[in-house]
């Protein structure tokens, strides 16, 4: 539809240059046949397009409902679908759950491993400040351990694509727990690497590190404090119960020595003997008095036990793996002094049993004395007390008949005991055997009791065993992880190292362009200022010196007006210097030579061509010589006149003196007026020398020296050669008063042109 | 001055005439004296012949600047 449309276009606007009629047609065609088949298409784009995009929102809703990380991505890439999901699922889970976070808190081996973020090693630092002072191996264990659980809690909660093995309680103890959230931190910064490193996530997973630290170290504290209290209790119980069990058997033993002494000694004085019974009295005090307090020291422990136990069982139903190993050791501890207390117990009731036989038989021992005292004493009245206090020394004491009763009593005696130990011995004998199968019940009832009681210790022993190889293996795991869990964080390390090296450049580069561009921006904006400025300068500048230089040339033109002016004035000055020398002429004399002045003339005017060319146009004679004044050249002319009236006749043809006689007669019969106004235009017969002359006279007379000179001119013959002189001179004077007159008129003309009306 | 020229011409002419005159009364008185026995012919004769050449001289004096002088072109 797309292309029809767009061809439809297409063809629109190429009609269009070959003019609109053919559009018309064209476009509502392509219209009908567009929208003729998008009908069916469009409803069916529609409903594709709603079912994918349906589909697509109820498969987000569906996944962010099933997967919290997922939802928090969406939520933070898509502006509102905070409130939707909040809408249709209700509000978020927590983001971080924290389960098992009721361990004992962590004192902290802080080793210097800084792979990660400072917020992690800052964690580590703050928690560190919390009770350092009970380095305690087991909550040390604890706390890696806790740690590394948390750690696992972290990344099972933040990644899900990182999938840990079981938080594991096995680390080393060497490892500092920095390493695990260390890991965590990485971990989770990996996880979020792919996903445009963030920092709020880790600042969030550091504050719930943080409050899961502190619960747990909390809950650790206050189980480790309740296991130690129990433990020390229990202990110092213990061991006074094993004291007094102890000192129960010791004075057991001593009673039983004693009695022992006492019964079988036979020998010793009777003071001694007072002594020995009174001392065994004591004895018995003693052990009767140790007895009793084993007894309620061993209630007491056995009561300590038991309620270590309870803690222990309470402390393995809160089941903080991290406590474990508090735990295990609380339950050896326990178990080791229940062995201890049994041990003693049972010694206690050896040492028991064994002073009941000695007692038994000291009892009958005592009897069969007493007896054979009373037998002694029946037979014998006289000696008294104890034959055993006798000694050897008062044996001479005795009477024969004393000794012979004695002897014969002693031989009935021994007869009878020796019948009555057939007897007893063929009793003895079932005895021994109901004895002995007593016994043997007996014993298979204490061998059952102590099998059991063996098998119990040995089942505990091998409980304790297998909770302490649990434990080692979950310390190896808890190590393997530890070390994964490293290579991890230096592989993330590595990564991030590479992504932030790249994005350094990046950014580097990225600022650095920004930088340039910023500099370029600047400084093309300076430059344009610049220019700006510059321009602005330049135009000042430009006009100032247009100005200046307006000024400049209207003071040089002013100056070269008054240079003009000057040297028109000199000019003028030369010129009417030179009319001056002019005037100079002496009635007969000429002028001065007029050299000087035209020199002057010439220097003033300098490179004007007219001033030169009329300064080089003066005749020779007019420089060297001078020039003959109006009035001089006047007087000459009536000379020149008279002589040009005598030889009027000479000419080539008619030159001899006879002529010259002739002609001079005529020039003195002829009357000519002196002076006749020249017509306006001459006619052949006015070339008469007389009428020239005539006309010339009036010319001159009349100062037109130039007229004069004409009419002279027209002289011929020797008239002509005559005036030859004073044409001369005339033409020169003329030329001379011509070239002066234009001079001055130029002179006057410059002045005139150069000075400036006011 | 060409005005002057004419009065040194008859000036000149003049000056001769007297010297001719002079010069052919002399040879006149002198040849009428030593050769013509002091006849006056010779003395006419030397004033005429004096003043004829003076007067042949102011002519001459006085036609020079109308004299062409002609030059024979020799055709080679």
């Amino acid at each position: 539809m797309l292309r029809v449309c767009r061809k439809a276009a297409g063809g629109a606007a190429q009609s269009c240059l070959y003019g609109r009629g053919s559009l018309r047609p064209l476009q509502p065609c392509c219209y009908y046949s567009s929208t003729g088949s998008s009908g069916a298409t469009a409803g069916k784009l529609v409903g594709a397009g709603l079912l994918f995009m349906g589909g697509g929102l109820g498969g987000t809703i569906l996944y962010a409902k099933w997967d919290p990380k997922f939802r928090a991505n969406v939520e933070k890439s898509v502006p509102y679908s905070e409130q939707l999901f909040q809408m249709t699922l209700g509000p978020p889970a927590s983001p971080a759950p924290l389960p098992k976070k009721a361990v004992p808190p962590q004192p902290l081996h802080i080793s210097s491993v800084a792979e990660t973020s400072k917020e992690s090693k800052q964690k580590k630092e703050k928690s560190a400040e919390q009770p350092a002072a009970e380095v305690l191996p087991p909550p040390g264990e604890h706390s890696l351990e806790e740690a590394s659980t948390e750690a696992a809690h972290i990344i099972s909660a933040m990644s899900e694509a990182v999938s840990v093995p079981a938080p594991g309680t096995h680390r080393d103890e060497a490892e500092p727990q920095a390493e695990a959230p260390a890991g965590a931190e990485c971990v989770e910064c990996k996880h979020e690497a792919p996903s445009a490193v963030k920092e709020r996530p880790a600042e969030e997973v550091a504050v719930r590190l943080a409050l899961q630290d502190q619960a747990e170290q909390d809950v650790l504290a206050s189980l480790s404090t309740t296991l130690e209290e129990a433990l020390g209790r229990t202990a110092k119980v213990t061991l006074q119960a094993v004291e007094a069990q102890d000192a129960a058997v010791q004075a057991i033993c001593t009673h039983t020595q004693k009695l022992k002494e006492a019964m079988e000694d036979s020998e010793v004085s009777s003071d001694q003997k007072s002594t020995q019974w009174s001392a065994l009295e004591s004895a018995l005090k003693e052990r009767s008095k140790c007895v009793d307090n084993a007894a309620d020291a061993l209630q007491k422990a056995r009561s300590e036990l038991e309620n270590l136990r309870g803690v222990i069982a309470a402390a393995k139903k809160s089941s903080v793996p991290g406590a474990r190993a508090h735990i295990l050791a609380a339950e050896e501890n326990l178990h080791r002094m229940s062995v201890d207390l049994d041990n003693k117990v049972s010694k206690v009731q050896s040492a028991q049993t064994e002073a009941k036989i000695i007692s038994q038989y000291s009892e009958l021992v005592r009897e069969a004395k007493t007896q054979f005292q009373k037998e002694l004493n029946s037979i014998t009245p006289d000696i008294q007390g104890g034959w055993k206090g006798l000694k050897m020394s008062d044996v001479g004491k005795l009477t024969a008949d004393d000794l012979n009763s004695l002897i014969a009593h002693a031989h009935r005696r021994i007869d009878q005991l020796n019948r009555e130990l057939a007897e007893q011995r063929v009793r003895e004998q079932l005895r021994i055997e109901t004895a002995l199968e007593q016994q043997r019940l007996e014993d298979k009832k204490a061998l059952d009791g102590a099998v059991a009681a063996a098998l119990e210790r040995r089942r505990e022993e091998v409980r304790l065993e297998q909770e302490r190889k649990v434990e080692e293996v979950r310390e190896v795991m808890e190590a393997e992880m530890r070390t994964q869990l490293r290579r991890q964080a230096a592989a993330h390390t590595d990564h991030l190292r590479d992504v932030l090296k790249v994005q350094e450049q990046e950014l580097r580069a990225e600022a650095q362009e920004s930088l340039n561009r910023k500099l370029v921006e600047q400084e093309t904006e300076f430059r344009r200022m610049n220019q700006q400025q510059i321009n602005a300068f330049t135009q000042d500048v430009n006009t100032a010196f247009a100005r200046l230089k307006g000024m400049e040339d209207a003071i040089d033109s002013h100056a070269v007006a008054e240079e003009e002016a000057r040297r028109a004035h000199q000019l003028w000055l030369a010129v009417e210097a030179l009319g001056y020398t002019l005037k100079t002429a002496a009635a007969e004399a000429p002028t001065e030579p007029l050299a000087g002045a035209v020199q002057a003339i010439r220097d003033s005017c300098g490179e004007n061509e007219f001033a030169q060319a009329l300064a080089t146009a003066l005749p020779e004679e007019s420089l060297q010589r001078g020039v003959y004044s109006e009035a001089s050249l006047r007087a000459r002319f009536y000379s020149i006149r008279k002589l040009a009236r005598r030889v009027a006749m000479i000419d080539e043809t008619r030159n001899s003196l006879y002529q010259y006689f002739l002609s001079y007669l005529q020039s003195v019969l002829l009357f000519e007026p002196e002076q006749v106004a020249p017509p306006a235009k001459l006619s052949p017969d006015d070339m008469d020398t007389f009428k020239l002359l005539s006309y010339a006279t009036y010319c001159i007379e009349h100062g037109d020296l130039e007229l004069a000179a004409k009419f002279v001119n027209q002289l011929r013959g020797e008239s002509r050669r005559v005036a030859q002189d004073w044409l001369k001179e005339a033409r020169l004077t003329l030329e001379t008063r011509q070239i002066v007159s234009l001079l001055s008129a130029y002179a006057n003309a410059v002045g005139l042109g150069t000075t400036q009306a006011p | 001055m060409s005005e002057k020229e004419l009065g040194r011409k008859w000036d000149r002419c003049l000056a001769d005439t007297a010297v001719k005159l002079g010069a052919g009364l002399g040879l006149g008185i002198v040849f009428s004296v030593v050769f013509f026995k002091r006849r006056t012919w010779p003395i006419s004769f030397g004033l005429g012949y004096g003043l004829g050449m003076a007067y042949s001289n102011c002519q001459h004096d006085f036609r020079s600047p109308y004299l062409l002088h002609g030059h024979v072109v020799k055709e080679q």
